[in-house]
């Protein structure tokens, strides 16, 4: 057996993840376990995340989930050469679940530990599924917490935020257009079911942040979701039905059409050939094939890990430490805290 | 046997190597501060570094003890989640204790004994003691109800103390937080028998903050 192993841990929102991975000298990184508890039933009757509901279910969900992680790897304890953790961004409580145990299987183990970017694990986790990243990429993450646009010169240590939501995340959204439609918690796939009967052209919702004056690749998904209200509270006022398929599939196309159209117009105007797409919403079925379609059209790669590599993991936390080992990083300090607020220019603490 | 023990159901980062024989406990070596805003920072340097003042290292720990609350902190996490890590990679025991009980352990006599720590929101926690064993609690209420429920109580420990009115011939005994000692004093024959512990479960007390959402609120004017 060559080569080193490195867990991750990831507890930044509503998923508990253990991931393994082993990297080797030549740079690969191979996946052998990523292993998630979800607390996300938990929250579906209040709409959203409940912060104490979250971290409640860490401290159960978190040795547990690392014994599965184990024996999916067919590994030990023993074998594991270092350790990464998110410390960064989430939710406080539910980090600091997270910190705490890879500080205290770090320190039994005695081995280096490495307090980790969750935003550079959303990009690395597209090593695990397609190799390495050409310098520089283009990420664009999509999820219920974030929205932001990047620049991945080095995975290890630099990314460059080149916009961002100035409000509501995307998927954060498709929660409330979810709930506007009587759609269950969370919203992405059961609106994503929804447009599939319906037409996209039905209703023409704005596209937010794309007038001239507007920074160019910031996004705004608060006006979207207000206009959607607006439009669903007139035809119930004037007693028609609702065309759920129609407003999901006219909101999706909005969404899409954005986050496609200022992730491509990065990608030329600084000239980057790769486009990365992650986080929950990257599995949006017209999200993923608007992006193809207009990606292809302006001749750039895109990646996009499959679904289960979008969504929070472990496995991606390691990925972003297997990168730290190989650029000799310096690993963090058994005083690490959590962030919950730490920029994406931090990658490592 | 050398015992790892560590509490954060109180603003206290607290953290201790205790040799534990049927003497009973004995404290080598211990790191307290007092910050509720560090335990999540604090707690794993400051076991490494009370052990490296023990003259042990991790691999010499044969059982941990841990406080598992009540504590209003989500800090409390932090300890218990440090303790079934260490268990886990450590291999070795990990033995839950009420922090309220361990406060009590560290108090001598057989005289009935009340412990109060702050549960913050206005409210403490509190178990009340008889002859060194827990006669009620834990429970969260607000002091005055807590008062006008006890009536004649003639010591009190623990640092909600000071949010209580306890009448003036009330006595003040024992620390405002766990200590170490307390700890495996709490845990009991078990430790040293090594035998099985019990689930490391917090004793949260309290139902999350959380509230369904009601009707949908309009956006257009009506
Ligand atoms: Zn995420």
């Amino acid at each position: 057996m060559t080569g080193k192993v490195v867990l991750g841990i990831e507890s930044s929102c509503d998923e508990t993840g253990v991931g393994l991975v082993r990297v080797d000298n030549s740079g690969a990184v191979e996946l052998l376990a990523d292993e998630v508890a979800s607390s996300v039933e938990l929250h579906a009757r209040y709409g959203g995340v409940v912060p104490e509901v979250a971290s409640r279910a860490h401290l159960e969900a978190m040795v547990p989930t690392m014994h599965r992680a184990l024996r999916t790897a067919d590994l030990r304890l023993a074998d594991v050469d270092a350790i990464a953790v998110t410390c960064g961004p989430g939710l406080a409580g539910a980090l600091l679940v997270g910190v705490s145990a890879a500080k205290a299987y770090a320190a039994a183990l005695d081995v280096p530990l490495y307090g980790v970017n969750h935003l550079a694990g959303h990009v690395a986790a597209d090593t695990l599924e397609h190799g390495p990243l050409p310098k520089p990429c283009l990420a664009l993450l999509v999820s219920g917490g974030h929205s932001q646009l990047l620049r991945v010169d080095e995975l290890a240590s630099k990314i460059t935020e080149i916009g961002s939501t100035i409000d509501d995340a995307a998927g954060e959204a498709y929660d409330k257009v979810a709930r506007l439609l009587d759609l269950p918690y969370p919203g992405g796939p059961p609106i994503d079911k929804a447009a599939r009967e319906g037409d996209p052209r039905a209703i023409a919702f704005p596209r937010g942040m794309t007038g001239p004056r507007d920074a160019k690749f910031d996004f705004s998904f608060s006006g979207l979701k207000t206009a959607v209200a607006r439009w669903v509270e007139a035809r119930e006022r004037s007693g028609e039905a609702v065309p759920v398929a129609d407003v999901a599939a006219s909101f999706q196309e909005a969404v899409a059409d954005v986050l496609t159209a200022k992730a491509v117009r990065a990608a030329e105007e600084l000239g980057i050939g790769t486009l990365v797409i992650s986080g929950g919403v990257a599995a949006n079925s017209r999200l993923s094939a608007l992006a193809a379609e207009r990606c292809a059209a302006a001749g750039i790669q895109l990646r996009v890990p499959r679904p289960r590599l979008c969504t929070d993991n472990g496995a991606m936390i390691a990925a972003v430490g297997a990168h730290l080992l190989l650029a000799g990083s310096a690993p963090s300090s058994l005083e690490l805290s959590a962030n919950p607020a730490l920029p994406v220019h931090t990658i490592s603490v | 046997m050398l015992v790892l023990a560590l509490d954060t159901a109180t603003p206290a980062v607290t953290a201790g190597v205790v040799t534990l024989d049927d003497e009973g406990p004995r404290l080598l070596a211990e790191r307290v501060t007092v910050d509720a805003k560090a335990h999540g920072e604090l707690l794993t340097p400051h076991l490494r570094d009370a052990l490296a003042e023990a003259g042990a290292g991790m691999g010499d720990v044969d059982a941990i003890v841990c406080g598992v609350g009540p504590g209003p902190f989500t800090g409390l996490r932090a300890g218990m989640v440090t303790a079934a890590a260490l268990a886990d990679a450590l291999e070795v025991p990990a033995y839950p204790v009420c922090s309220l009980d361990a406060i009590a352990a560290d108090v001598p006599g057989e005289a009935p004994l009340l412990v109060v720590t702050d549960a913050r929101r206005r409210e403490v926690y509190w178990a009340s003691y008889l002859a060194g064993n827990r006669v009620e609690g834990p429970r969260v209420q607000r002091p005055a109800e807590l008062l006008a429920e006890l009536g004649s109580v003639t010591r009190v420990a623990g640092g909600g103390v000071s949010l209580c009115e306890f009448p003036a011939a009330v006595e003040v005994v024992g620390t405002a937080q766990p200590s170490p000692v307390g700890l495996v004093r709490a845990a009991g024959s078990p430790v040293l028998e090594g035998a099985a512990p019990a689930p490391l479960t917090p004793l949260y007390l309290r139902r999350p903050d959380a509230v369904e959402p009601g009707a949908r609120k309009r956006v257009s004017q009506a």
